[in-house]
């Protein structure tokens, strides 16, 4: 049993950062939900309507197309750039100039401002003068993201791996490098396979750093907006149109505050939700299989 | 303050909030909580339990809101009847 009373003085200590929280987040977030039960038309003109505007942001039915587009673009580049990354990671060298190199390379794409991003793909991809649009063109590949709505999803998803497996792969080798040399002897004693140093000494020990890749590429993706809207526009039609445009839309192009407060509370908890459970199950799986931890 | 359009309501909900927060740092001081097991898959403090609670209330009241018909009261009613489960058996 663990009998110390733990000190909870350390939390004075949060409260500057405490302070900009709530002027940054906390009371912005306050005036969302206040505006999110009300219509306001100006100063001194809003009117209280309760419930309505969630009733009607949750039966929208482009809204629900958007947050299921949402969901699948989210899992399918986490089921592609989490994999990748700690396979770059692995393959990546581990000493010398090489590493260096290697390193810088990488992490080119990740200093690309995201609508920078967005007009790189959409040049890439066309047709007369992009060079894979062109030359998938030549190969005879039927190959058009303004019309065909698949053609649009591969080179959005293609776009985010490209972009963002860097920021996973760098994480990974953080950790990999972070494991001491003596489980590697240890497993050299056992004659363990490649696959069994990877699976029982190299994985465990990158749970931490792929909490923080799951986490931060989840939320990312999950808020997307500048790169598609720079790319497809969101289409064709809504083919591409991802939550954080919707919002837009609502809120900037159509200045419907009221709704899009509701709509973006909405969006705001299912964030917190899933954010949560990533966090917690993998947290509480490293907790079971280490021999101190538990309660 | 005026550009943060308070409405009675939402000043309520945030002050039970806050009143939450306080009064959890106040039980925490007298009896600091230990971590446990309940009915959840996951050892949780009291805190833990607080925050999955209201979580839970919010999606309880948007499911409400938006696929039925009932009493937003209704699922105010639910949400106070399962934090309750969850402080005490979670």
């Amino acid at each position: 049993m663990n009998n110390k009373v733990p000190n909870n003085r350390a939390w004075l200590l949060v409260l500057p950062m405490l302070l900009l929280v709530a002027f940054s987040a906390i009371i912005p977030l306050m005036t969302v939900v206040n505006y999110s039960v009300q219509d306001v038309l100006g100063p001194n003109a809003s009117f209280f309507t309760g419930t309505e505007w969630f009733k009607s942001m949750l039966n929208d039915d482009a809204l629900q197309a958007a947050f299921l587009r949402q969901i699948s673009f989210s899992l399918i580049i986490l089921a592609i750039q989490i994999p990748l990354g700690i396979g770059i990671a692995l393959i990546m060298p581990k000493r010398g100039w090489q590493a260096s190199a290697v390193l810088i390379l990488i992490t080119l794409p990740l200093l690309i401002p995201w609508n920078v991003v967005g007009s790189i793909w959409q040049i890439f991809t066309r047709g007369d003068i992009g060079l894979m649009g062109w030359g998938l063109r030549e190969l005879g590949v039927e190959y058009n993201i303004t019309r065909n709505a698949g053609d649009a999803w591969v080179t959005i998803i293609l776009m985010d791996v490209w972009h963002w497996t860097p920021l996973v792969a760098m994480l990974c080798y953080s950790g990999l490098r972070s494991i001491p040399e003596a489980y590697y002897q240890a497993a050299r004693i056992d004659r363990a396979s490649k696959w069994a140093v990877f699976r029982y000494i190299q994985l465990p020990k990158l749970t931490n750093v792929l909490v923080i890749a799951v986490l931060l590429r989840f939320m990312h993706s999950f808020m997307i907006y500048a790169e598609p809207f720079v790319l497809t526009g969101g289409g064709p039609g809504s083919a591409t149109t991802f939550l954080s445009q919707s919002l837009t839309t609502m809120a900037v192009g159509q200045q419907d505050l009221g709704p899009s407060a509701a709509f973006s509370l909405i969006y705001f908890l299912v964030i917190l939700l899933v954010s949560w459970v990533f966090y917690t199950t993998i947290m509480n799986m490293q907790k079971d299989k280490s021999p101190h931890g538990g309660a | 303050m005026s550009w943060m359009v308070w409405t009675v309501p939402t000043a309520i909900f945030f002050s039970s909030i806050a009143a939450m927060l306080a009064g959890m740092t106040i039980w925490e001081i007298l009896s600091p909580t230990i971590e446990r097991k309940g009915f959840l898959p996951i050892a949780t403090t009291r805190g833990d339990r607080l925050f999955i609670g209201l979580l839970s209330a919010a999606f309880i009241h948007l499911g409400v809101i938006g696929f039925t018909s009932l009493s937003i009261w209704i699922a105010l009613a639910v949400s106070a009847v399962w934090l309750l489960v969850l402080m005490r058996w979670g």
